[in-house]
């Protein structure tokens, strides 16, 4: 390997800067997982009966299912007896609080991480739930959200306010049996943001969850739901992050979201969770199912996912387009650097007439990591004029780590049309020189070159959400030079 | 300005350059002409600091400066430009967004603020018009889908837009239409001042009709074999390289 592929490989190296951990002082369940584990954590929330019965119907069925193995993705098993299923910040304890009330540490955490929650310090307009270990912390602009008719809160709060709309669309897109981690979900989901978008109403503002995971040996297992009814609209925007630990940590989410008629959900994630250290040590094991469905005619799902962090990463965020004139779309850039495991991809079920889709995959990976492109686009017999284009671009750094594209395509409508185009490139020397040859230094010619090959994916963020995201690639792609 | 002293050069254990000396002093303009695989880009690169090429002896001087002892990037701040024979392209990065990243990234060495957004872009626009570059060129993907004459007119614009102190020319010539070539010798005398220096590499003597040389060098086998004035590059035109080649061959 030449002098500056090497330095390209340091300079990958990056240093994680959300690592730190929180000293707050918390109640929390003893590792364990059983009947008694579900029943304690439903009651500490005072739910309903119907949600205790449902995460048992799920806890039950999760018994009775095998961790999958079919990703590409190797790790030791996981022992669920030794996770713990609730970890609250003490101050929490008891139903929601204002902002004065919070705890200044949980303060403190949000404003290190760039998240100031402390709603005139934003300048953005954006409301944030703040999810801390298992519960909401924090959500703001809820007053203002709620004259729009729009319903934002944590799930928990959603359990108790808002009962029937909960129970109405609970499962109905992902539902307790779904997949090993989807249904684990299910039964010990302790928080997660909820939102509902009535008829006609364009959500004023971008909503956003913020995903923090602080306790050691505890598990995240939260739960979203979006409800967009018809014609209304919503931007999402979802972050995460995780100390430094040597331990692995479990996260399992799952988001549903349906769309009614012409409806329009647009869901960006910039996932930044503790992707373990450079020996491939510690780190966050990322299993999510996130799912869309367009239930709706015209209606329209969007996700777009930056992902930088985990250890290892196994999710497919996918759409189910029902409604004749629906739209999906996917864009993704995962970046993948040391022993890092990506397999991530998206599904498209095409079931109305002219539905379309639109995949555009960015997989970036250095170091040892191995990053894998997986998608599957369905096209049912009544989907008439189906359309899905595919395309999945590939970028290796250095000659160690692997890039694996597997596109899986089912076409039961004569009518429909389905394209693929993939590409598998490097960072070339030529590259970096030329751009070194105008002035930049290496990191920025490598941001600079990064940055352009993912332009697809990142246009389609909102506006300040990008900028985020493409200061997060430079963290990504900092260190020191040679 | 630049100063070159018996200057060796292997790639890959091989030797390509092997002694050269050469002068460059501010105001001049160089033509170094020479047959294919003489060493010309090697040269070029060297000069540029690009990784791979392993100086055995010599030393280079560049406004005082130990030249080769600077990192790429630095010799670039420090005002050293190079045309590319074969300029990359970049997938995604806009030629806008590659000089003004290179722009403020020489601004910032020097010690200035960045460029106004306003001002930036009236500079970027009055230099393609100079060059006869539709502004579209500005949006598009540094270099992606360029003809290759338009790929050696962009390498020009970006010389003008960061007025570099002495610019190496690599047959910025080559796959120019003759308008092309009157048009971007416009560029370059433009550009020519008392405090900056051209070395240009190229084949022809038709560039040489727009921009008059001051030296003209003929590479062979790597060394200078043949150092002349403006009339050298006639010579060559008419009689080819067997007549020098002979003379470095005589002088090895
Ligand atoms: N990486 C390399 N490995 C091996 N040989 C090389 C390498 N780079 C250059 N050379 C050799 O060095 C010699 C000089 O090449 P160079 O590109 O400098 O020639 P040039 O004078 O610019 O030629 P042209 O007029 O064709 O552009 C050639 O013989 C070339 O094959
Ligand atoms: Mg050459």
């Amino acid at each position: 390997m030449s002098a500056n592929a090497q330095t390209l490989e340091q300079l990958i190296g990056h240093e994680y800067k959300q690592g730190f951990v929180t000293d707050v002082e918390t109640d929390f369940f003893p590792p364990g997982l059983n009947e008694g584990t579900i029943r304690a954590l439903s009651a500490i929330k005072k739910e309903p009966e119907f949600m205790l019965e449902w995460r048992l119907a799920a806890y039950r069925h999760w018994l009775t299912m095998k961790s999958p193995e079919w990703a590409h993705v190797s790790f030791p098993p996981i022992d669920y007896q030794a996770i713990s299923y609730y970890s609250a910040p003490k101050t929490q304890a008891d139903g929601p609080k204002s902002l004065d009330e919070l705890d200044p540490e949980l303060l403190e955490t949000y404003k290190k991480l760039g998240i100031p929650l402390a709603e005139q310090e934003r300048l953005a307009g954006v409301a944030v739930d703040a999810v801390f270990d298992s519960v909401s912390v924090a959500t703001t602009f809820k007053e203002k959200l709620a004259e729009a008719g729009v319903i934002f809160c944590s799930f928990s709060d959603a359990v108790q306010e808002h009962p029937d709309l909960v129970r109405q669309y609970l499962g109905t897109v992902v539902p307790y049996t779904d997949n090993f981690f989807a249904v684990l979900n299910s039964a010990v989901f302790s928080d997660g943001s909820f939102v509902f978008i009535p008829k006609g109403v364009r959500c004023p503002m971008e909503l956003s969850t913020y995903f923090r995971i602080n306790a050691a040996n505890t598990g995240q297992f939260e739960r979203t739901l979006i409800i967009a009814e018809d014609d209304a609209h919503v931007s999402y925007l979802e972050g995460c992050t995780a100390p430094m630990r040597d331990e692995n940590q479990l996260h399992a989410a799952v988001v549903e979201l349906i769309a009614l008629d012409r409806a329009e959900i647009k869901y960006s994630t910039v996932q930044n969770w503790y992707p373990g250290d450079k020996e491939g040590k510690g780190g966050i094991y990322n299993f999510v199912t996130k799912r869309g469905a367009c239930r709706g005619v015209r209606s329209k799902i969007s996700w777009t996912q930056v992902e930088t962090g985990s250890a290892i990463t196994w999710k497919y965020p996918g759409c189910i387009l029902q409604g004749d004139h629906s739209v999906g779309e996917f864009y993704s850039v995962a970046v993948t650097n040391n022993y890092q495991q990506a397999d991530t991809g998206t599904k498209m079920i095409h079931i109305g007439k002219n539905t379309s889709s639109t995949i555009i995959s960015k997989g970036i990976s250095a170091g040892h990591a191995q990053n894998s492109y997986r998608g599957l686009v369905k096209i049912l017999k009544g989907a008439e004029n189906a359309r899905n284009y595919t395309q999945c671009d590939s970028l290796l750094i250095g000659d160690r780590c692997g890039a694996h594209t597997f596109p899986y395509v089912v076409v039961k409508q004569p009518t429909a049309r389905v394209e693929h185009e993939a590409s598998t490139s490097k960072i070339s020397e030529d590259q970096l020189f030329f751009c070194q040859q105008r002035g930049l230094s290496m990191e920025d010619a490598v941001s600079m070159i990064v940055n352009g090959f993912c332009k697809e994916v990142f246009k389609e963020l909102p506006m300040e959400f990008a900028v985020e995201a493409q200061a997060l690639l430079g963290i990504s792609l900092e260190g020191s030079v040679g | 300005m630049l100063r070159i002293e018996n200057l060796h050069v292997s790639v890959e254990g091989k030797p390509i350059l092997k002694g050269i000396d050469l002068n460059v002093k501010a105001g001049e303009v160089h033509a170094i002409m020479g047959p294919n695989g003489s060493g010309k880009s090697t040269l070029a690169h060297v000069l540029a600091g690009r990784p791979g090429y392993e100086v055995t002896a010599g030393r280079v001087w560049y406004q005082g400066k130990d030249l080769l002892a600077m990192a790429p990037e630095e010799r670039a701040r420090e005002g050293l430009f190079l045309a590319f024979q074969y300029p990359v392209e970049i997938p995604g990065v806009s030629n806008i967004y590659l000089l003004k990243a290179a722009l403020n990234a020489i601004r910032k060495h020097h010690g200035l603020n960045e460029l106004d957004a306003m001002d930036f872009l009236a500079t970027v626009k009055d230099k393609t018009r100079l060059l006869d570059m539709d502004e579209q060129f500005l949006y598009r993907a540094v270099n992606e889908g360029f003809s290759g004459g338009e790929k050696k007119r962009n390498e020009i614009l970006q010389m003008a837009v960061l007025e570099p102190k002495l610019a190496i020319l690599d047959e910025t010539d080559s796959g120019l239409d003759i308008d092309a070539l009157k048009i971007v010798a416009q560029g370059i005398n433009a550009l020519r001042s008392e405090k900056r220096a051209f070395i240009l590499v190229t084949h022809y003597q038709r560039l040489l009709n727009y921009i008059k040389p001051d030296r003209v060098h003929v590479l062979a086998h790597g060394s200078i074999a043949k150092s002349g004035d403006a009339g050298l590059a006639l010579e060559l035109e008419k009689q080819g390289y067997g007549w020098v080649e002979q003379l470095a061959d005589a002088g090895a």
